[in-house]
C-alpha cells in the first residue's frame, strides 16, 4: 500500500495485478518511452537525461546524463549497456521490487540507453542470491523479445539490441562497477584500476555504460515525461524521487518512493511510523552500511545527496537503517565490520588485514576483554584504511567504524568492565 | 624533473633517485595497486595516489616525504605485519628479504597487533617450490610473472579477503615448467627454493656471478657458495643478458657438481679395469704413449667439449694441431654456425653486421623462428621472444614440424613436415612455387606476411643446416632492411667451440686449414708447420679408432659414445670429464675434470655473445681442462707456450677472428658481441654431422643426468 508522502513514479506500478507481465506493462504505458526514443536522436536523449538531473541510485550518486555522454559513439569497437543488479549492500533492497514487480521498465531504461550511446548488446548482472528474480528478468526478457521490443529491428525501426542476464556468485565487491566487469568476464571479481573509466574502457574494454537498476529503472518516465518534469520532483541538484528502505527500529519498515529531500525526521516519524514501541531514536545510518551514522541532531537533513553530505554522513544507496536507545553501537561497529571483513575481496592490503584486525579487536572488545587503548586504535584502524584502500570498499568499512567510535566513545568505554551493557538489557543489535 | 610522456610516477622518481618503496610494482609486469606501500601525495588530489598508476604530467607536484605519506606507509606496512610471523631470524629470507628491509626503513618499530594470527601450514608445490602461505604478503609477483612473463599460468590467487592466498592451478601441485621465477620474484620468504631452504644464511655465502654451463643462451647465474658447495643459483640482481630471468637449469642443475658418481682421481686401465691411479701415473701413462706413436708417427684423434671454455677448446686444437700435427679433431655440432657464416659471406654481407645478439630478439620488430623449440631448448631465447610481442609488440613468426608453445604468442605460423624446411626456404626466397593446392594457400600467405617485414630477426634450429642455411641467407636477402640471424646450438659452449676450430676443416675463427695464408699465420706464431688437409670428423675418428688406423683417441669434455660404437681395445683411448661417461667406461686412461663452474675463462653463446665464467669452486682431485692438456704436453714433450686461462685468452683475441674485443666490458660481467669476419670455411660439408640433442628443460645432455634435481623434477 502506498503511503500518502509517497510520490510514485518507478514504483507506480507496483501491487497491479500481473504487473510483472508485459500486458500489464503495455496497458500502463510500457515502452511508450521506447518508442518516442526511438524517434529521438541520441543526443536528444542525454540532453533530457542530463535536464532530469538524474544522478547515480547505486551509492556514488554521479549524474547519469554526464556519464551516457562520456561514452564515446564514434568508437570502432561495439559499446555494452550493463545494469548493476548486484544490490548487496545491508540494509538497501529497492531493486528486488523494481526487478520483481516492473522488471519491463527496467528492460525500457536499458533499451534507452542502449539507443543513447548506440549499443546493441546489454547485460544485467544480478546477485547470485536473487535467484527467483533472474526467472522473472529472464521471463520478461523473452516476452519483450517475443513482442518485438529485442532482438533484430525492434519495432521496425531498424535498432538492434539483445540483453542478456548473468549471475554473480556472492560476491558483495561485485557490486563495484569495475568488479563486476571483471566478473562478468568470467575474472575473479577484484576491481580494476581506474581510469580508464568503463565509459571509455568497460565490459571487454570496450565503451560501456553501467548504472544501477534503479537509475535505469527511472529513465522511461524522464523520457516520456521530460526531465524537467522529473528534475522538479526533487531538489535542484538531486532531480526526481527515489526509492529509500526504511528497516530497523521503525514502526513501518518498507520500500517507499519518496521525493528526494524529504527531512530524516518526517522520513521516520511519517512514513515509518515513528521508533517501535515508542523509544526513543539512538543513531540513523541514511544510505546503506557503508555510511557514517547519523544521530537525533541530524533529524532535520534533508534527505538528498548534498544535504547529507553536508551533515558528514552519504546517501549512498538509499537504505535507512534505524537504530534505537537500547542498540549497543558496539555491536554495530562489530556486526559492519565482520560484514566487510567477510565480504573484502583480499586485493588490497589495507582493506584484507585492515578489516581482519578491526574485526578481531572489536569481537575482543564487545566480548568483554578490551582494553582502554582499543577504543582508540578501532578509530586509528579504521583511519588507516580510509582513504588508502584500492575501492571504495575499504572506505565502506572504516567510515561507519570511525563515526561510531567517534559520537559512541562512552558506550565503548562502558563495556570495559567486562560485559555489554545492552546485552544485559537484551538489546537486539 | 623531466620523464618521457607516459612514464609511471614511480619509475620516473626512480629514475631521478627518488625511492618511492613499493612491493606489487615490478617492471614490465602488470599494474597492481594492492600493496598501497607507493601511495603519494598529489597536489590538486584529495587522497594519496599510488605512484605505481599514475602516470607523470605536465606541471604535476608530486610530495614523497611528508607526514602523512609516511603515516600511510607506516600503516600499509603495520598492516602486513599484523598476519606475518615475526620470525625473522629462523625465516629463510631473512636478511634478504624486502619486507624486512622496508620495516627497517619505513615501519613502526613496535608492534600494536594483539589478536591471534591466521595459520596455514607450509606445502611442497614441487621438489624445487615450496609455499608458506602466513609469509605471504599477496603482492601477486609469482601470479604474474608465471601468466605473463612465463605464460605458463601455473599459479593463481585463490580464497578472497583474510584467506587469500597463492595456490597452484594444478591443485596442490605444480604443473609447470619449474623455473623457479616464482621464487626469485618473492620479496618475502613466502615462495622458498626446494634445495636451498633452511641451508643457510645469505650474509654467510659468497657470491660468484658465472655463465650457466647447460643450454646455449649464456645466461648469467650467480652461485651462493659456502664451504666450497654450491648451495643455491639465481640472478637476483639481474645483471646479466638474462635480466630476472632464469630456467630450472641454471638455478639448480648445479647438484652434478657434488653428484656421489664425480671422479675425483684419475683411473688407469689395468688387465682390463680401470683402477684408480695417481695423477703422475696417469699423466705419464698418456704421455708415454703419445710420445710413443708420435715417434711411430701415428694418427691421433681429438673430440672437443660442448661445455669447457673458449681456453681449452682453443688450447685442445692447437695441441691436436701443433702438438699431435693433426686436423683430426671435432666436436658435437648442434648447429651449423661455419655455413651460417659461410654463407653470409658468400652472399657479400659482413657476417659480423647479420649475426643478432640475444636482448635483439626483445626488441626486433618480427622474429622468424624456424624449427627447434626454443621453450625446452632455449628458455631465454623464448622468454626474450615472449616479452618482446608482449611488451614491445613485436611480431612472431613461426614454422616447425610440430607445435610448440611459443606459437601462442605468434602472429601467423605454418605447420610444414618434418624435412621440408630446404624447400620451403626456396619457396620463401621466390625460386620455386609452392605446387598444387592445398599447400600453396598457406604457404602464399606466410611468405606474403613475410615479406612485409622488415629487419627481420631469423633464429632457425638444426632443422636448417648445410646449403639450407644457404638457402636461408638466400631468402633472407630478398627481404627490406637488415635480415639477422640466430642459429641455436645447444650448449653453453657449442659456438665457442666451433669459433675455436674444434673442425676437421678449420683453424680457429672459421680460418679453413686448406689456406696456406692462413695456415702460415699461425704456423708463425706457434712455430710449427702445420697439416695442410682437413682431417677427420667426428664419425671418422670413432670408425678410425675403431679399426685400428688412429693410434690414439683423446675425448675432453665429450661423450661421443653414447651415440657411436667403438671396438674396445683397438687404440689408446684417454678421457677427461667429471663422470664415469659411456666414454669414459671404455678409456685407457681417464682424467678427472673441473667442471665450468669450477674455472675461470669465457665463453660463448649460440648467439655469439662472450662473457666470463668465473671460478665458484676450488677441487679436490679434479683439474681444469686446460691444466690437463697442459700437463699432457709437458709431458709428452710439447710446448704449447703459457697455458693460464687469461694467456690463453689473450692469444684468442689475438689470433682469433672476431675475438678481438674489448676487455673492459668482458670484465665488468658483461656480455661482449664476438664478429667473425672470415667466412671461407665452406668446405667443412658433412651438415649430417649437425644434430641438437633435443634437450628438454629438464635434461641437459649428458651432464644432466647427474642432477638429481632436474631427475626429481622428471619424476615429479
Amino acid at each position: 500500500m502506498a503511503h500518502p508522502l509517497e510520490v510514485r513514479i518507478i514504483s507506480r506500478r507496483f501491487g497491479l495485478p500481473n504487473s510483472a507481465s508485459i500486458d500489464t506493462f503495455l496497458a500502463h504505458q510500457g515502452y511508450e518511452a521506447l518508442r518516442k526514443a526511438l524517434k529521438m536522436t541520441p543526443e536528444a536523449i542525454i540532453e533530457e537525461m542530463k535536464k532530469s538531473a538524474l544522478r547515480g541510485r547505486g551509492g556514488a550518486g554521479f549524474p547519469a546524463g554526464l556519464k551516457w555522454g562520456f561514452v564515446p559513439r564514434q568508437s570502432p569497437r561495439p559499446r555494452y549497456v550493463v545494469c548493476n543488479a548486484d544490490e548487496g549492500e545491508p540494509g538497501t533492497c529497492k531493486d528486488r521490487p523494481l526487478m520483481e514487480y516492473d522488471p519491463h521498465q527496467l528492460i525500457e531504461g536499458i533499451l534507452i540507453a542502449g539507443l543513447a550511446v548506440d549499443s546493441h548488446q546489454g547485460f544485467i548482472y544480478i546477485r547470485g542470491e536473487y535467484r527467483y528474480l533472474i526467472d522473472i528478468m529472464d521471463r520478461a526478457i523473452e516476452e519483450a523479445r517475443g513482442r518485438g521490443f529485442l532482438g533484430k529491428n525492434i519495432l521496425g525501426s531498424g535498432f538492434d539490441f539483445e540483453l542478456a542476464t548473468h549471475t554473480g556468485a556472492g560476491s558483495y565487491e561485485c557490486g563495484e562497477e569495475s568488479a563486476l566487469l571483471e566478473s562478468l568476464e568470467g575474472k575473479r571479481g577484484v576491481p580494476r584500476i581506474r581510469p580508464p573509466f568503463p565509459a571509455v574502457a568497460g565490459l571487454y574494454q570496450c565503451p560501456t555504460v553501467l548504472n544501477n537498476v534503479e537509475t535505469y529503472a527511472a529513465v522511461p518516465a524522464i523520457i516520456l515525461n521530460g526531465g524537467d518534469w522529473y528534475h522538479k520532483l526533487g531538489t535542484p541538484k538531486n532531480g526526481g524521487t527515489r526509492l529509500f528502505a526504511l528497516s530497523g527500529h521503525v514502526s513501518r519498515p518498507g520500500v517507499y518512493e519518496l521525493p528526494l529531500g524529504m527531512p530524516l525526521r518526517q522520513m521516520i516519524y511519517e512514513v515509518g511510523g515513528g521508533i517501535r514501541g515508542g523509544r526513543q531514536l539512538k543513531a540513523v545510518i541514511p544510505g546503506g552500511s557503508s555510511t557514517p551514522v547519523l544521530t537525533p541532531e541530524h533529524l532535520d537533513v534533508p534527505m538528498d545527496f548534498d544535504s547529507v553530505a553536508k551533515a558528514g554522513s552519504f546517501l549512498g544507496s538509499g537504505g535507512v537503517i534505524v537504530m534505537d536507545e537500547d542498540t549497543c553501537m558496539v555491536k554495530v561497529a562489530l556486526r559492519l565490520t565482520e560484514f566487510y571483513q567477510h565480504e573484502s575481496c583480499g586485493w588490497c592490503l589495507p582493506c584484507r588485514e585492515g578489516t581482519l584486525w578491526l574485526r578481531k579487536l572489536l569481537a575482543r572488545f564487545h566480548a568483554g576483554a578490551g582494553v582502554n587503548a582499543d577504543i582508540g586504535r578501532a578509530g586509528e584502524l579504521a583511519e588507516n584504511m580510509l582513504g588508502h584502500t584500492f575501492c571504495p570498499l575499504g572506505d565502506a568499512a572504516a567510515m561507519p567504524v570511525i563515526s561510531i567510535v567517534k559520537q559512541f566513545r562512552h558506550e565503548f568505554e562502558q563495556h570495559l568492565n567486562g560485559r555489554c551493557p545492552f546485552e544485559a538489557k537484551g538489546a537486539r543489535a | 624533473m623531466t620523464a618521457a610522456p607516459g612514464t609511471l610516477l614511480i619509475e620516473a622518481a626512480r629514475r631521478a633517485g627518488i625511492e618511492i618503496p613499493a612491493f606489487c610494482y615490478y617492471p614490465g609486469l602488470s599494474l597492481q595497486a594492492a600493496c598501497r606501500m607507493c601511495l603519494v601525495e598529489i597536489e590538486k588530489a584529495p587522497k594519496l595516489q599510488t605512484a605505481c598508476t599514475v602516470p607523470v604530467s605536465e606541471g604535476m607536484v608530486v610530495r614523497t616525504n611528508t607526514p602523512k605519506v609516511h603515516d600511510a606507509r607506516r600503516s600499509m606496512l603495520e598492516f602486513l605485519l599484523t598476519n606475518h610471523p615475526l620470525d625473522c631470524p629462523v625465516c629463510d629470507k631473512g636478511g634478504e628479504c624486502e619486507l624486512q628491509d622496508m620495516v627497517f626503513r619505513y615501519g613502526a618499530s613496535f608492534s600494536r597487533f594483539r589478536e591471534e594470527k591466521r595459520h596455514t601450514d607450509e606445502e611442497k608445490w614441487s621438489p624445487v617450490v615450496y609455499y608458506d602461505g602466513p609469509r605471504c604478503i599477496l603482492c601477486y609477483r609469482c601470479v604474474r610473472v608465471c601468466n605473463e612473463g612465463m605464460d605458463v599460468s601455473a599459479l593463481a590467487i585463490v580464497n578472497r579477503g583474510g584467506r587469500t592466498l597463492i595456490g597452484p592451478n594444478a591443485g596442490g601441485h605444480l604443473d609447470c615448467e619449474q623455473c623457479g621465477m616464482c621464487i626469485d620474484i618473492c620479496p618475502v620468504g613466502a615462495l622458498t627454493s626446494g634445495s636451498y631452504r633452511h641451508q643457510a644464511r645469505p650474509w654467510e655465502l659468497h657470491y660468484v656471478p658465472t655463465i650457466c654451463t647447460h643450454c646455449g643462451d649464456g645466461c648469467k647465474t650467480t652461485l651462493s657458495v659456502r664451504n666450497n658447495r654450491v648451495l643455491r643459483g639465481n640472478n637476483r640482481d639481474q645483471s646479466g643478458i638474462n635480466g630476472e630471468f632464469l630456467c630450472i637449469k641454471g638455478r639448480y642443475a648445479f647438484d652434478f657438481l657434488h653428484h656421489p658418481e664425480r671422479l675425483t682421481q684419475p683411473l688407469v686401465r689395468q688387465e682390463g679395469k680401470l683402477v684408480p691411479a695417481t695423477w703422475a701415473q696417469a699423466l705419464r701413462a698418456v704421455a708415454a704413449r703419445f710420445r710413443q706413436l708420435l715417434e711411430q708417427g701415428s694418427a691421433f684423434g681429438i673430440i672437443g667439449s660442448n661445455h669447457a671454455g673458449n681456453e681449452t677448446a682453443y688450447l685442445l686444437q692447437k695441441f691436436a694441431r701443433a702438438g699431435l700435427r693433426t686436423n683430426n679433431i671435432d666436436h658435437h655440432r648442434t648447429a651449423d654456425y661455419a655455413a651460417l657464416i659461410a654463407a653470409l659471406a658468400r652472399s657479400g654481407v659482413r657476417p659480423a653486421d647479420r649475426l643478432a645478439g640475444s636482448r635483439d630478439l626483445l626488441t626486433a620488430r618480427a622474429v622468424l623462428l624456424i624449427g627447434n623449440n626454443p621453450t625446452e631448448q632455449h628458455p631465454l631465447l623464448a622468454w626474450n621472444m615472449r616479452t618482446n610481442v608482449r611488451l614491445n609488440k613485436g611480431r612472431l613468426y613461426v614454422v616447425n614440424h610440430r607445435a610448440i608453445k611459443l606459437e601462442r604468442q605468434a602472429t601467423a605460423t605454418l605447420r610444414i613436415e618434418e624435412g621440408r624446411a630446404g624447400a620451403l626456404l626456396d619457396f620463401l626466397a621466390g625460386q620455386t612455387t609452392a605446387g598444387q593446392p592445398p599447400a600453396l594457400q598457406p604457404w602464399n600467405e606466410f611468405r606474403d606476411r613475410l615479406r612485409a617485414e622488415s629487419d627481420l630477426l631469423v633464429v632457425f634450429g638444426d632443422e636448417i643446416k648445410g646449403d639450407g642455411i644457404a638457402r636461408l641467407v638466400a631468402f633472407g636477402n630478398t627481404l627490406g632492411g637488415v635480415t639477422r640471424y640466430i642459429a641455436l646450438g645447444d650448449y653453453n659452449n657449442s659456438r665457442g667451440a666451433s669459433d675455436m676450430g674444434l673442425l676437421p676443416g678449420s683453424l680457429p675463427g672459421y680460418a679453413p686449414v686448406e689456406d696456406a695464408v692462413v695456415r702460415a699465420r699461425f704456423e708463425a706464431e706457434w712455430n710449427v708447420t702445420l697439416p695442410p688437409g682437413p682431417g677427420l670428423a667426428l664419425d671418422e675418428m670413432i670408425a678410425a679408432a675403431g679399426d685400428g688406423r688412429l693410434g690414439a683417441l683423446y675425448v675432453v669434455g665429450a661423450n661421443p659414445l653414447k651415440r657411436y660404437n667403438l671396438n674396445a681395445g683397438s687404440s689408446f683411448l684417454v678421457v677427461q670429464d667429471m663422470f664415469l661417461t659411456e666414454t669414459a667406461r671404455q678409456a685407457d686412461v681417464v682424467l678427472p675434470a673441473a667442471a665450468v663452474y669450477e674455472v675461470n675463462g669465457t665463453v660463448t653463446n649460440t648467439c655469439g655473445e662472450l662473457q666470463r665464467i668465473r671460478q665458484a669452486l676450488g677441487t679436490n682431485g679434479p683439474r681444469a681442462d686446460l691444466e690437463i692438456i697442459g700437463l699432457i704436453a709437458k709431458e709428452t714433450g710439447i710446448s704449447l707456450g703459457p697455458v693460464g686461462s687469461e694467456e690463453v685468452f689473450d692469444e684468442i683475441r689475438r689470433l682469433v677472428n672476431g675475438y678481438n674485443v674489448a676487455m673492459a666490458g668482458l670484465a665488468a660481467g658483461e656480455a661482449v658481441p664476438t664478429a667473425p669476419a672470415d667466412g671461407r670455411d665452406a668446405s667443412l660439408g658433412r651438415p649430417d654431422l649437425v644434430h641438437s640433442s633435443g634437450d628438454t628443460l629438464f635434461t641437459s645432455g649428458t651432464l644432466g643426468q647427474y642432477s638429481d634435481m632436474l631427475e626429481a623434477v622428471r619424476r615429479h
